[in-house]
């Protein structure tokens, strides 16, 4: 239960930070939502991680079906992706997962008490 | 708290934010930050426009002083209906920022000495530090400061600039960061304030395209080569073939500004030595072009003029060219516009239209500056030491310290080589540049009055004050007028002036006035009933100016020897001609090459690919495998003929024009640079055409075996985006044409706007141009016209008026913009 609160937190806080702060509110989203959520460290992780490889997966998920991948085809062949609007959203959705990842295992350690096994 | 996983996590995050928050460099190409350009909410994304986007929009601007309407057709080309006319332009300059911000600056940073700015120092292969030295010091800024003045000296154009710049303004103001142009997000910076500066600055990024060619370093290269006699058949100054824009025959008054001669050209300018030591770099030369016509109403179906133009420069994405349709109370224009300025350029409006081709006339030229040491504190001129101005042009370079370029300024022009910039021929010395587009010129105002004019007096009116770039102007009007006029403000030059480095050390050498506009070469309704233009000569040898070199010879032939074939001409008619692949100037050397050719001298397999050639319909369609023999053995004769005379300097010279060598060679087999210098044998035409052909054969059946031998895969076209990124390009494009042919697309430059446009009652016109209208490549409007433009086809061209645009079932979105 408490897994599924911090992922809905870290989500809904990621979008809302996403409309007005730069990218990386993302980090700050999930370091907070883990520092307040208590969860595992790996838990924490875990959820931040699906939080926003779901958040950023679905929304380039869908700003590509409205464009019909016409844009993601072409930044896939820059980045370099082999031209695979798929690849786009998964590395997008990867990106996003692993900051927010790694800044809620940091919220975590914050709120663990010392020594308490993980 | 765990102290050291928290701290170990906290600086992985850390890391991973700043990492993916700064371009990396890999490759030697920056890449974008990462997590920025990624992020769906912020990054590129937010520029994946909804393949069913509503653009319908309602906006309020205090700067407005009355309602416009903008009717989107289709094709997504903006109808404007403005109650005031500078409205019109406000809303212009929004429209353009809207759909091609990005371009619009990146152009003008490129015309400014910019781009080291965005790009860095150097990416990829590209050196972009020396681009942009090469423009301050070529003299770009100045010259659009000295005609930014002309610009907001006259009230018309000053306040028709400053609304488009509002306009402009008003958009960039109103872009949230996520909805900024994709190529910003990819290259990591942000747009900036437009200013009039910047519309100048556009200008004579296109004086620059258009006439800021010259080859004046190379020209006096071979003038240290070649002995006079033989630099005049390497670079004659006209040709038999020549079918002028004012034809022949027609008598010129006399000049009204006589020229005066130094006395000391023979030996210090004219070709005469013959010296033999120093080097090259062979440069074939390609060139922009362009088309236009008009034929009158005694020649056409309709019994009303047809204006046809498509200007030929480099294919790019966004295109150089964006559709518009302008309405206000004084005037209903429509055509093509550039982003970056105000008014229709070609175009037409309830009354007339008007096109045009570049006149290519040398406006360029440089003068060899004594300084007196290498300060450049002072100058030699007429007898006495000058004080030389500067002008610091300070280059900001991204990720490094600025570079300022300290310009000396003389009577000449700029000093462009010195020892710090170094010349081509680097022959150590001081040149400075003198060039038309330095010169306050008002081209605005120009445009300003051809969207306004209902006439022929008002056609001449407004392009009688037109300077830089020098143009034919070719109009029809309702009333039944044809004509075409070149125009631009063109020194008056004594032959050869400035085809070579000129002494600066007095006045002598300088251009000694401008040619009055009204003895430029002029036409009205002449008897054969048509007038056109493709880049050659615009006279013969009778008008009473020097013209300089000869730009091009066959398209001008071939479109006249169709006109005065064609009668009751239809506008499919001029889409067929505007789109031919004739190709006369293989019909003029395909027999000259077989007469001389020995063919009991090739192997069966040389015989089979000579026997495509000969069987070849002289079509350089884009399946023809004819074209694609045709030139690769011309290519292989004209190196054959040049290369050992143009081996005797390592310094660049200039390759002569494919002209020189089949018009010397349909005069005279025993053209003198047919011979072999470097052997003993004296070598025959025969000797040349055989070589060649076995040594082009080569290349014919490599291409065959790579299945490139068909000429559409062999020239192989592409519309390229401005940053030369393959992905957001078109390439590979099945086309035919060609250079020498109508349909002038060659690999990356060709008609990038075709319009036909016939001056009856409700007047009917046909256009396309290869690209789309929007300039965001995550648009599906991106590159919509290629395909068309391609397959040789047209759109037809929505002009309507206000009433009928409101109802039309073509429009589908709608703009309103009003008073705040």
């Amino acid at each position: 239960m408490k897994f599924l609160v911090a992922c809905f937190l870290t989500t809904l806080l990621s979008f809302a930070g996403g409309l007005f702060f730069p990218w990386w509110v993302i980090a700050i989203a999930a370091f907070v939502v883990a520092a307040v959520v208590p969860l595992r460290s790996f838990q924490a992780f875990l959820s931040a991680f699906l939080a926003l490889f779901v958040l950023w997966g679905l929304l380039s998920f869908f700003i590509d079906l409205q464009n019909q991948h016409i844009l993601a085809t072409k930044v896939a062949a820059i980045l370099p992706l082999g031209g695979s609007y798929i690849a786009a959203i998964l590395v997008t959705a990867f990106i996003g997962a692993v900051v927010a990842g790694f800044a809620a295992l940091t919220g975590s350690y914050l709120r663990t008490p010392a020594r308490k096994a993980v | 708290m765990r102290i050291v996983p928290f701290i170990i996590c906290a600086i992985i995050t850390t890391a991973l934010v700043i990492a993916l928050n700064i371009p990396l460099t890999i490759g030697g190409n920056k890449t974008p930050c990462i997590g920025a350009f990624l992020s769906p909410q912020q990054g590129f994304w937010q520029n994946a426009e909804p393949t069913n986007y509503d653009f319908n929009q309602s906006l309020k601007f205090s700067n407005l002083h009355g309602k416009v309407d903008v009717y989107f057709d289709d094709r997504l080309v903006p109808h404007i209906y403005a109650e005031k006319e500078n409205d019109a332009y406000f809303v212009q300059g929004f429209l353009h920022a809207k759909f091609r911000l990005w371009q619009m600056e990146f152009q003008t940073h490129a015309a400014a000495g910019r781009l080291s700015e965005i790009m860095g120092a150097t990416s990829g292969e590209t050196n972009f530090l020396r681009i942009d030295k090469h423009f301050r010091r070529l003299g770009m800024v100045y010259g659009a400061e000295q005609s930014l003045q002309k610009l907001e000296a006259d009230p018309i154009t000053k306040t028709e600039t400053d609304a488009y710049t509002a306009g402009v303004n008003a958009y960039i103001a109103s872009l949230k960061p996520n909805q900024i142009p994709f190529e910003y997000k990819l290259l990591n910076y942000r747009p900036e304030k437009w200013t009039n500066l910047k519309t100048q600055l556009f200008l004579k990024y296109m004086s620059y395209t258009l006439a800021g060619g010259d080859s004046d370093f190379e020209m006096t290269n071979a003038k240290s080569i070649f002995s006079a006699a033989d630099f005049e058949k390497l670079y004659p100054t006209t040709q038999d073939s020549l079918d002028p824009i004012i034809p022949k025959g027609t008598l010129f008054e006399p000049a009204s500004v006589v020229t005066k001669k130094p006395a000391n050209t023979d030996s210090v300018y004219y070709p005469s030595a013959v010296v033999l030591d120093t080097p090259l770099v062979i440069q074939p030369d390609r060139r922009n072009g362009s088309n236009n016509w008009v034929v009158a109403g005694s020649k056409t179906k309709s019994g009303a003029p047809i204006l046809c133009n498509d200007p030929h420069l480099g294919l790019n994405l966004p295109s150089l060219w964006y559709e518009m349709q302008i309405s206000t109370p004084n005037y209903n224009a429509y055509g093509v516009t550039f982003p970056g300025t105000p008014s229709i350029i070609i175009g037409f409006n309830d009354s007339c239209a008007w096109g045009v081709t570049n006149a290519g006339r040398d406006v360029k030229d440089y003068y060899e500056i004594e300084f007196r040491d290498s300060t450049m504190e002072e100058y030699m001129y007429n007898g006495s030491w000058t004080k030389s101005k500067f002008r610091n042009e300070i280059i900001k370079v991204r990720g490094q310290a600025s570079d300022t370029e300290r310009i000396a300024m003389t009577v000449f022009g700029p000093v462009m080589y010195d020892k710090k910039f170094p010349d081509i021929l680097k022959d150590g010395k001081y040149y400075a540049v003198r060039w038309k587009a330095h010169d306050s010129s008002n081209e605005l105002l120009t445009f300003n009055k051809l969207n306004h004019a209902r006439n022929f007096i008002d056609y001449i009116r407004a392009i009688s004050t037109y300077q830089t770039p020098g143009q034919n102007f070719v109009f029809a009007s309702k009333a039944g007028d044809i004509a075409i006029r070149q125009q631009g403000q063109f020194p008056a030059k004594w032959l050869r002036q400035g085809d070579f480095l000129m002494p600066g050390i007095d006045s002598s050498y300088l251009w000694q006035g401008f040619i009055p506009s009204r003895e430029n070469p002029t036409l009205l309704n002449p008897d054969r009933g048509f007038l056109s233009s493709a880049n050659q000569l615009a006279t013969d040898e009778t008008y009473p100016y020097y013209l300089g070199g000869i730009p091009e010879i066959y398209r001008g032939m071939i479109i006249n020897r169709k006109l005065s074939q064609m009668n009751s001409i239809t506008l499919q008619g001029m889409q067929q001609l505007q789109t031919d692949n004739y190709n006369v100037f293989a019909e003029m050397t395909r027999p000259l090459l077989l007469k001389y050719l020995d063919e009991s001298k090739l192997s069966p397999d040389e015989i089979n690919y000579l026997d495509k050639l000969k069987s070849w319909n002289l079509r350089s369609d884009k399946n023809e495998e004819g074209p694609t023999i045709f030139k690769l053995w011309w290519d292989s004769v004209q190196v054959s003929v040049f290369k050992d005379e143009f081996l005797q300097t390592d310094l660049p010279l200039k390759w002569p024009d494919e002209n020189t060598l089949l018009e010397a060679l349909l005069k005279d087999s025993a053209y003198k640079f047919v011979d072999d210098i470097r052997t003993s044998a004296v070598e025959n035409i025969s000797d040349i055409v055989l070589s060649a052909f076995k040594e082009a054969f080569k290349e014919m059946k490599e291409a065959d075996v790579e299945n490139r031998l068909a000429w559409g895969k062999f020239k192989d076209t592409g519309v390229r985006h401005l940053l030369r990124l393959p992905a957001f390009s078109r390439l590979h494009l099945p086309v035919g044409g060609g250079v020498n042919i109508i349909n002038a697309t060659s690999g990356n430059h060709g008609p990038s706007w075709r319009m036909i446009v016939q001056l009856s009652d409700n007047i009917e016109a046909y256009g396309v141009y290869p690209g789309g209208q929007s300039g965001n490549p995550g648009s599906k409007y991106y590159d919509s016209f290629i395909d068309s433009w391609v397959e040789g086809k047209y759109y037809p061209l929505l002009f309507l008026s206000h009433e009928t645009a409101r109802t039309s079932n073509k429009m589908k979105y709608t703009m309103t913009f009003s008073e705040a």
